[in-house]
């Protein structure tokens, strides 16, 4: 053995002895060699077969590579099923489906500013491709000695891929979503807006917050785009014409309480919330908080029909204004003669409303107005509910003031609920925002008879038809209402020429569907109003035009008004004691 | 082809009638498929280093004329010249090692290479040969020789080899290297409850391994948990392969080659995946399995321990890179950066194969006896 010569190998043997022969040493050694040999070559079976194995393992995965495609994480373009995909917030659509806000992917840019080479160039060439911002913070930023600095959010999907192009390392995408309202401004209040984390911050998207964040299906609104826009509209024009600093509408479907449009005047892109002054976002129908004037009539005389202090035949003595401690109480146009309960309610006489009270009882009549609703906030599904104005205490002189509705504020949506209530059979349900089923219908709490109800229908019509109202009909569709005006407060009392004028419209009033309610904020009047700005004027067109428009949408199909059967079905006897006034 | 007379008695004559022509053809075979391979893949990675596009094509190219004749000059060397070349090769690679911990040039957090007249050279892979050779004469040496103290001189290098190794870091030589060792240590037949303890021993420390090295643990975790690591450069590759089918896209063709990083050295495999397709890969598959196996077949008939050692060590060496070059390109097992033998660009890769490959045609040379050990 050339490699050998370490010594005597037979020492180690197996029973192996100093001093045997050489010849039988070599023999031993041979014996082992042999042995050893034998050992390494079985075992090199297994090493070779487990190569072998592995070959074939390698060689059964490229076939399944190849042919059968299956990588574990195929990157090759595959869609992704869109059940499984969940964007971070749901989709807000309305009754009818049409999408109201919905989220999109977008890219955001961020940069780590340790891996930016040339710093000045980056800032140089990212403001002249986003000119939104501004060089030396993007530069400072770019600068700074941390690892993440955000640079814009939100590009738009070519703002991407020009700043790809750049093609300047250290700059990276982050995916995000936004949420976009497709409508714009045209359902700004009601959704709201939500915050660059993508919050919401207003409106429904604050109020379902939670749920939108987890919910995979499109929340639905009660709202109609359609009659929305329509609202919106008209109350747009009817700013303009009267130079209104602001106007509030909405309609309400009296039988379930479901809000089909709510518009608040001006209003702001929820796009882009703070591009706007902030008073923009005020949400005239929920959070302001108004003296309604006249449109309070409706409760008066509901209440005393209701409680039996008066009827339709009975009256008060409206000649002369009331007086009560510092105040005067006088009639708008005053007919200084004995009235019926229609005329007052027809002709919107504050005394004889003001008597009418008195009869009912400070007790009742607040008892009434908090059955209507109208002395909590609204229970609707908005964050920004203002809480009315109630007196406290509430003695003689709120009585006589709130008959005529003054001395009590209320939003707009609270008063459109109460009108429903009265109108609709005398069922109160809350207004909502969410579409209600043929089945999830609030069942609503009774507050006046239904024949009190009925009573009020003949005689809300009669504004419409023969009373301060006029401008509201529309040929058909059996408007009825009642119109408001009140004067603003200012820093010393009731400011004269600062009006707030509204007109609460119902129709058809012979089975009614729809409460519309029309605000303007401060209108001025024009040649064609002969300087008028009362709800009359200004607001009673507004609701006219709107249901004119939206009767058709809402199916609602139009009557022959003259027809002696419809005729009858709307008839109050008027009694007066002026033989000028004729019954109709 | 060269024509030699049977009666010839010259050195290259003797030489071309005992070398395994078949192994010998295998490795020519592979060398050609590198060669077409590494033009497929590396000029997208040139260009993304910046270099000049064919720049790793020219020096594989460069390096390929030095690796035959390599191949070719130490397969004409005696077993026991071949000893000798591994142990001196074993110890210049030794001292080079020890060297790139000083003056070694960092590349990618490890320090593996070592600068000389412009050649960046990785010793490691110089060394892998060597250490094979010389731990088969240990081994083969303690065991026949019963006061010859060859186990604790293999021991003692291992561990010497692994500090080095590790200090780099490289676990991926590491683990070759053991496995190596480890082949050599259960063919030398010692009882198999050694064996079964040195396994567990290995075990530990690959959970070692897990536990001590950040990114041994980062690899492992999205292997076996897709969504938590980066596993962008295995994806790449598979996709490569679906991209392929199983007529692959053509020379030349292939298009995800291009975002592919390391296509031309760690994962050249997916590179031929695309353009060649599932046939032409399992003829490599082939030709690797021809080459290892046919090895371990001649040595059924051999009689001398060192060889029987050395030539399963250098096979194993070479098979056992291959194998996780292919499994790591094709998603089997974590990712492990390892060189396709002959196929991928590098050059002390290269030369450390050609060495190897030289040596393993030089062992398995016909001989008449347990003759030269």
């Amino acid at each position: 053995m050339a490699g050998g010569g370490y010594g005597d190998v037979a020492n180690s043997l197996p029973g192996g002895r100093a001093g045997v022969g050489d010849h039988e040493h070599r023999m031993r050694l041979e014996g082992v060699r042999k042995q050893v040999i034998e050992t390494g070559r079985n075992r090199l079976l297994v090493i070779g077969a487990l190569f072998g194995f592995g070959f074939l393992v390698i060689a059964g995965r490229l076939a399944d590579v190849t042919i059968f495609k299956q990588g574990n994480e195929p990157r090759l373009a595959q869609a992704v099923p869109v059940s499984t995909w969940k964007a971070e917030r749901a989709d807000i659509v309305d009754r009818n489906g049409v999408l109201l806000a919905t989220s999109l992917a977008t890219a955001s840019l961020y940069a780590n500013p340790r891996h930016i080479l040339d710093a000045g160039e980056a800032a140089r060439q990212l403001t002249r491709l986003l000119p939104e911002l501004n060089p030396a913070e993007v530069r400072s930023k770019l600068t700074s000695n941390r690892g993440f600095v955000w640079l814009r959010r939100h590009l738009t999907p070519r703002q991407q891929y020009a700043v790809n192009r750049l093609g300047i390392p250290g700059l990276y995408f982050q995916r995000e979503e936004r949420q976009v309202y497709p409508h714009g401004r045209l359902l700004s209040h009601v959704l709201g807006f939500v915050g660059v984390d993508n919050r919401g911050l207003a409106g429904v998207e604050k109020s379902f917050d939670e749920t939108l964040r987890q919910s995979i299906s499109a929340l639905q609104l009660s709202l109609d785009v359609r009659l929305q826009h329509i609202m919106r509209q008209e109350l747009a024009a009817a700013m303009a014409t009267f130079g209104a600093i602001g106007a509030a509408g909405i309609m309400l479907d009296v039988r379930s309480g479901e809000v089909l449009a709510m518009v608040s005047l001006p209003d702001f892109d929820p796009n882009n919330p703070a591009a706007g002054p902030v008073e923009d976002t005020f949400n005239r129908n929920t959070h302001g908080v108004y003296e309604m004037g006249s449109t309070f009539k409706i409760f008066t005389t509901a209440m005393a029909l209701d409680t039996g202090t008066a009827t339709l035949n009975s009256g008060y003595d409206a000649t002369k204004p009331i007086r009560i401690s510092r105040f005067v109480i006088t009639d708008y146009k005053p007919k200084k003669r004995w009235l019926s309960v229609p005329e007052i309610f027809v002709y919107s006489s504050n005394i004889g409303a003001v008597k009418m009270a008195l009869d009912v009882g400070t007790a009742n009549q607040k008892a009434y107005l908090a059955r209507l609703g109208l002395l909590r906030p609204a229970a609707i599904e908005l964050p920004e509910v203002g809480a009315p104005i109630v007196p406290s205490p509430w003695g003689k002189v709120h009585t006589m003031t709130i008959a005529f509705g003054h001395g009590i504020a209320v939003s707009p949506v609270q008063l459109v609920s109460a009108v429903a209530a009265i109108v609709n059979g005398g069922i109160m349900r809350p207004a909502t925002l969410i579409r209600r089923g043929p089945g999830e219908r609030d069942p609503g709490v009774r507050v006046i008879s239904a024949r009190t109800s009925e009573r009020m229908r003949r005689l809300l019509r009669q504004v419409v038809v023969q009373g301060t109202g006029r401008k509201a009909a529309v040929n058909g569709y059996m408007v009825g209402g009642k119109t408001g005006t009140s004067e603003k407060v200012g820093a010393r009392g009731y400011r004269r020429k600062a009006l707030l004028s509204s007109f609460v419209g119902v129709f058809p009033m012979d089975d009614p569907r729809y409460v519309v309610f029309a605000l303007l904020d401060e209108p001025r009047g024009t040649t064609q109003t002969f300087g008028y700005a009362t709800g009359g004027w200004v607001a009673a067109p507004i609701v006219g035009r709107t249901i004119a428009r939206a009767a058709p949408l809402l199916g609602v199909a139009p009557v022959d008004e003259t027809a002696p059967q419809i005729r009858r079905k709307m008839y109050v006897r008027i009694n007066s004691r002026d033989p000028r006034v004729a019954s109709y | 082809m060269i024509g030699f007379a049977r009666t010839d008695n010259s050195v290259l004559s003797r030489w071309w009638w005992t070398v395994d022509r078949w192994t010998l053809a295998a490795l020519v075979t592979l060398i050609c498929f590198g060669l077409m391979l590494t033009l497929a893949a590396s000029p997208a990675v040139a260009e993304r280093l910046g270099l000049e596009s064919l720049h790793f094509v020219r020096r594989q190219l460069a390096f390929l004329g030095p690796a035959l004749a390599t191949i070719v000059a130490v397969s004409l060397l005696s077993p026991r010249d071949v000893r000798r070349l591994g142990t001196i090769v074993f110890a210049v690679a030794l001292v080079l090692m020890a060297l790139t911990l000083v003056a070694g040039t960092e590349i990618n957090g490890a320090k593996r290479w070592l600068d000389i007249l412009g050649l960046s050279l990785q010793p490691s892979e110089i060394l892998k040969p060597g250490f094979v050779v010389l731990a088969a004469w240990m081994i083969s040496a303690g065991r026949l020789h019963g006061n010859f103290p060859g186990y604790l001189i293999i021991a003692a290098l291992y561990l010497l080899v692994m500090a080095l190794l590790l200090m780099q870091p490289d676990m991926g030589m590491a683990g070759v290297i053991s496995v190596v060792l480890f082949a050599q240590f259960f063919l030398a037949g010692p009882p198999l409850l050694w064996v079964g303890l040195v396994i567990v021993l290995g075990l530990m420390a690959l959970v070692g391994a897990y536990y001590a090295f950040p990114h041994v643990a980062s690899r492992v975790d999205s292997f076996l948990d897709p969504s938590a690591g980066d596993s962008y450069q295995v994806n790449t590759a598979l996709e490569a392969f679906m991209n392929g089918g199983v007529l692959g896209r053509g020379p030349g063709e292939g298009t995800i080659k291009e975002i592919l990083p390391d296509a031309h050295s760690d994962f050249i495999f997916a590179v031929a995946g695309e353009e060649l397709g599932l046939f032409a890969c399992l003829v490599i598959v082939a030709l690797f399995a021809f080459v290892v196996l046919r090895g371990f077949s001649r040595m059924l008939q051999e009689n001398n321990l060192f060889v029987l050692l050395a030539v399963t060590g250098l096979l194993v060496q070479f098979g056992l890179q291959t194998a996780i070059h292919m499994a790591t390109t094709l998603k089997l097992m974590p990712t492990k950066g390892m060189t396709l033998p002959l196929i991928s660009y590098g050059g002390s890769s290269l030369f450390g194969i050609a060495l190897a490959m030289g040596m393993v045609l030089a062992l398995t040379r016909r001989r008449v006896g347990p003759r030269g050990v």
